[in-house]
């Protein structure tokens, strides 16, 4: 096996030097009513030649674009990847190396967080970010015990246009302890409505995602005042980061923290996972922020250097006192972030946010103008919801043969809206995609 | 220094700017699609100036992220004996199967008939999962190894509210990872810590001497983080069940016995795995990962949704389990990282897994045996793919561990994990892996030696160290007391 | 790290078993670490402090002092009120290393039994458990 470099030769001398006589005698420590009866099964040793084959037939039993034209989103998005950045995030260096424990080693790592962590605060106009979580739904589970800590206080009130996925992990996260999660309903104009918290006591925090599940841009800013107004923490959440690009941030607006998933910055989809966990906060909140910090310092001869620090906060320290569980970050993808937002830079950022709205309200318009109802008012990023006549359910199944995929049905999530789609548009789709697709749906 | 063990040397490194200190504004590293449709409006008041970013080239961006790779050292770099984080190599046919296109461009809420590839990906390497531990039913959901321990710790949880108890304490042994007793605090349960015995294992007398009906269970690391297996585990886990608890397995060391160890016959409940130590995913500066949790039958309807199930040879997400503790993920986990491990899986075959964990140990008491009367040893016992020395002899010469760590960067090694397990004093924490061969892990040795000859003859070379890579030895206090996070 | 013959233990204060020292100033009580707890934990970063008012009965955790890979807990001497704060600690921690009997003070409370100080170790008891605990 070519990962195995020992030479039967090598392990009979080393097993002299350790004093044993076979590899089995290896695991006399163990007792006998420890092992297994029956030996592995699971199918193997493939060639390179045969994995390569088995993995291109799984691969191709999967329908993806450029072949099918796809408008799903709902917290993945198609965005174009320049192809420097998996062939520069692929580099051993930075694949191949552990977290960086050992700073003079791991500068790169290191600075490249740093770099990370400062570009996500800017994006999203807060102080400090920490080094990336798991995922986006991950970071507001994280975020909200966050607030609970800081506030010491016992209720939580989260909207239900946040992605549902999303709750049901924030519920996952809550369900052995005795917070209490109140569920803020959704408006006519397709935003929160925030009546419920009114004269609320023992709030912690009030958490809304912007652009929300149904791409409406929420009113963060009399959100955050009406949250404020009873000590409560403003919890802002994204599952589409190129957002900002565009809109004003959520930390210009109120937001005290501000997760999300970053997959849109650079990330490809892959089913779902690895994405970005993005958690950024107001300086004040730094000694609980959940997760790996970077910071700057300088090496004995005065240059500048980083290092992980604040780790007192961490579970390898404090553990059962730290103020997270998480060991690690999900380091590359911070990377692949990064290096995604430095190739935007400001002036990429702005128009290519600004390319990803007028194609979305290109096909919400022609969709509008073709006769579908468009029932949610407030202004929308990359996807918005369309009621189409009842029975489109047909017509669905009968584009995906077409290799269309017209968006997410609703119902499974919010079973008051019948026939109600979520479509997502980026800039991967052209005009001659969007009219094809208009035609489509409505003939 | 002898020229024959390092390997360390100095090179041309260039000095690479922050990103910010950097670029002109005005350029664009981002080829932007055309503008086919017209510009529509937008309430002026919602719109922001855009992020405070540089603006670079193509170029700018490439050479930047280049030199900085250039400052880090991975396993590809050299020998990486991380102890208790596998620091195997990692194939690079893997990341030619996860970057396929179907799997790279899949979208997770595609319709199921339409992601049939994935699917049969994600059941089939649960099923191998479950062969390997010997255990009944896998979630490769969780994302991480502290994720999979949440998820156990809500197993847990859940398994005891269904039979109307809420236990409000677990055991976990001294020798734990710190995301033991976090995970389980977070499922507000408290950590009863319990001593080793002077052997470095668990003793089943002190478990069954704390061992209660308010005690949800125990968490066990088995092989534990000594590198010593627990042989009294079955009388341990039959105690543990015998007041009605469960026993968690931390299989972050399971290199060590794969193909060997039933993990069911043991006595564990749940386990989980680290498929970017023991499944030769990289692990990329810390993430992404994947903490796969593997629980016995009657836990099974407890995993995280949606799984993955397989009926008329289809494959299909459920989601109707109603005593599920829920979602852990916003879709599935980690799928790109699940691939690799699957590839590597498939790539080694039956034979060659279990021989992964022969030479594994084999190395790792070879280590062992040749630096023995040079480096104190914790626990003189057959250790399993770890072995746990400390700085004891060099303290002589006030020479700590951390200066040997340091002192072995510039012989062109990664060192070993330091300080860890708590219950060694100035632990030093070896683990060679299988895949490093025998000339490199001789030079290991050797570097070994070299390093504690030297804390004798000069160890002023020991506290100045490392002098070969870019940066000296970083002010860790002073990044701690007025932190900058951002610049 | 200080042999227990190097440790700085002045006279006119008294211990706790948890490193902590306590003097009377009449009605007042100052709180800090004993050069023992700062030699121990190294170079501190961080004090976290409990705000004015707050109440604590002896033995009561009333914040943490930490260092770049440790955290401890601080423990109540003595029962009361919190009556001022070590407020110079926020940007000179390192003032617990430099003089923790002085600038490296933590904080004043107004005792709820003045007894309760009596109780407390002199500097011979407490270089006994020290050397005790060796």
């Amino acid at each position: 096996m070519r990962y195995l470099p020992h030479t039967q030769e090598e392990i009979n001398d080393m097993l002299g030097v350790v004093g044993v006589s076979s590899l089995d005698d290896l695991f006399k420590p163990i007792p006998d009513d420890c092992c297994r009866s029956n030996e592995l099964s699971f199918p193997g040793p493939m060639s390179e030649w045969e994995l390569n084959a088995h993995m291109d037939s799984l691969s191709n039993d999967i329908s993806a674009d450029p072949d099918f034209k796809i408008y799903l989103g709902a917290g993945s998005y198609e965005h174009y990847i320049p192809s420097f950045i998996p062939y520069l995030v692929g580099r051993s260096e930075f694949a191949t190396a552990y977290t960086p424990y050992q700073p003079e080693i791991s500068q790169g790592t290191l600075q490249a967080i740093y770099e990370y962590q400062t570009l996500t605060a800017r994006l999203l106009g807060m102080d400090i970010s920490n080094a990336s979580l798991y995922d986006g739904a991950m970071a507001l589970a994280e975020a909200m015990l966050m607030a609970v800590r800081v506030t010491r206080r016992k209720k939580i009130a989260v909207s239900n246009l946040i992605h549902p996925h999303y709750r049901r992990v924030l519920q996952t996260y809550f369900a052995p302890t005795d917070y209490e999660i109140i569920e803020l309903n959704g408006k006519g104009n397709g935003q929160t409505e925030l009546e419920a918290i009114d004269g609320m006591d023992d709030l912690a925090a009030v958490a809304v995602q912007s652009p929300n599940f149904f791409g409406c841009v929420e009113d963060l800013q009399s959100i955050a005042e009406k949250a404020h107004a009873q000590k409560a923490l403003l919890v802002t959440c994204f599952s589409e980061a190129l957002a900002y690009g565009l809109f004003k941030n959520p930390g210009s607006l109120g937001a005290d923290i501000a997760c999300g998933e970053g997959q849109s910055l650079g990330i490809p989809r892959s089913y779902g996972g690895p994405g970005l966990g993005i958690l950024a906060c107001k300086d004040k909140f730094m000694r609980n922020i959940p997760g790996r910090l970077v910071g700057q310092t300088k090496d004995l001869n005065g240059r500048r250097g980083f290092v992980l620090t604040l780790a007192t906060r961490e579970q390898h320290i404090r553990r059962e006192k730290a103020t997270s569980n998480i060991c690690t970050n999900n380091s590359l993808c911070a990377v692949t972030a990064a290096m995604y937002m430095a190739t935007l830079g400001n002036k990429g950022m702005q128009a290519l946010s600004r390319l990803n709205y007028n194609k979305t309200e290109y096909l919400k318009q022609s969709l509008k103008n073709a006769g579908a109802n468009i029932p949610f008012e407030s202004p929308t990023f990359n996807e918005f919801v369309v009621e189409f006549p009842l029975g489109f359910e047909k017509k669905y199944k009968g584009l995906l043969d077409r290799k269309i995929i017209a968006g997410l049905s609703l119902e499974p999530y919010y079973p008051e809206y019948k026939s109600h789609y979520l479509l997502a548009v980026t800039e991967t789709k052209t005009r001659k995609d969007l009219d094809a697709f208009v035609k489509e749906v409505v003939s | 220094m002898n020229d024959n063990i390092k390997q360390g040397a100095t090179g041309l490194i260039m000095n690479e700017p922050l990103l910010w200190e950097k670029g002109k504004k005005g350029r664009i590293g981002f080829s932007l699609p055309e503008a086919d449709v017209d510009a529509y409006p937008l309430d002026e008041s919602l719109v922001g100036h855009g992020p405070d970013f540089p603006d670079l080239s193509e170029v700018d961006v490439v050479r930047h992220y280049t030199c900085l790779s250039q400052w880090n050292f991975g396993v590809d770099t050299g020998m990486y004996p991380l102890g208790s984080c596998t620091m195997k190599y990692n194939p690079k046919t893997n990341e030619r199967q996860a970057a396929l296109p179907g799997f790279a461009n899949a979208h997770p809420l595609l319709p199921q008939e339409m992601a049939q590839g994935v699917l049969k990906m994600i059941y089939d390497l649960e099923r191998c999962l479950a062969d390997i531990t010997g255990l009944d039913a896998v979630t490769v959901q969780p994302t991480a190894g502290a994720h999979g321990e949440l998820c156990g710790m809500l197993i847990f949880d859940s398994y005891h509210k269904s039979r109307g108890e809420k236990r409000s304490k677990i055991i976990v042994p001294d020798t734990a990872h710190g995301t033991n007793p976090a995970s389980a605090a977070l499922c507000e349960m408290k950590p009863v810590a319990v001593k080793s015995n002077e052997n470095g294992i668990l003793e089943p007398e002190r478990i069954a001497a704390i061992m209660d009906e308010d005690t949800a269970g125990i968490m066990v690391t088995n092989p534990n983080t000594l590198g010593l297996f627990e042989e009294n585990i079955k009388a341990i886990a039959g105690i543990v069940h015998g007041k009605g608890g469960l026993v968690y397995g931390d299989g972050a060391n399971m290199n060590a016995v794969m193909g060997i160890v039933d993990m069911g016959r043991i006595g564990i409940d749940v386990l989980h795995l680290n498929l970017h130590k023991t499944f030769s995913t990289p692990h990329g500066g810390g993430g992404p990962g994947t903490g796969p949790v593997c629980v016995k039958k009657h836990l099974e309807p407890f995993l995280p949704i949606p799984r993955v199930i397989k009926q008329d040879e289809m494959y299909a997400l459920r989601e109707d389990f109603p005593q599920s503790i829920g979602r852990l993920h916003a879709f599935y986990g980690n799928v790109g990282v699940m691939l690799k491990a699957y590839s590597y899986i498939l790539s080694m075959g039956p034979e060659n897994l279990k021989k992964v964990s022969q030479l594994a140990v084999l190395n790792a008491n070879y280590i062992k045996e040749k630096l023995k009367s040079t480096f104190h040893l914790a626990y003189d016992r057959p250790c399993m793919h770890e072995c746990v020395f400390s700085d004891k002899i060099q303290q002589a010469n006030k020479i700590s561990t951390l200066d040997v760590a340091k002192r072995l960067m510039d012989y062109g090694f990664h060192p070993p994990t330091i300080y860890f397990p708590l219950v060694v004093n100035g632990a030093i924490m070896v683990e060679p892996t299988e895949t490093e061969c025998r000339e490199d892990i001789d030079r290991f040795i050797e570097a070994m030696k070299a390093v504690a000859k030297e804390a004798e003859q000069n160890p002023d070379l020991l506290r100045n160290a490392p002098v070969t890579p870019k940066l000296n030895r970083l002010d860790e206090t002073s990044a701690a007391r007025k932190p900058c996070l951002t610049g | 790290m200080k042999e227990i013959n190097e440790l700085e233990l002045p006279e006119d204060v008294r211990y706790s078993k948890d490193h902590e020292w306590a003097k009377s100033d009449g009605e007042t009580i100052r709180i800090g670490v004993d050069d023992y707890a700062q030699d121990q934990l190294g170079d501190i970063v961080f004090v976290e402090m409990p705000e004015v008012g707050d109440k604590f009965g002896k033995d009561d955790v009333f914040g943490s002092i930490e260092s770049v890979k440790a955290v401890a807990d601080l423990f109540m001497p003595v029962g009361g009120e919190v009556t001022a704060i070590n407020t110079d600690l926020e940007d000179a921690p390192e003032l617990v290393n430099q003089s923790p009997y002085g600038d490296g003070w933590m904080i004043e409370i107004k005792v709820d039994n003045s007894s309760d100080l009596e109780d407390l170790m002199t500097k011979e008891a407490y270089l006994a458990v020290l050397q005790g605990s060796e």
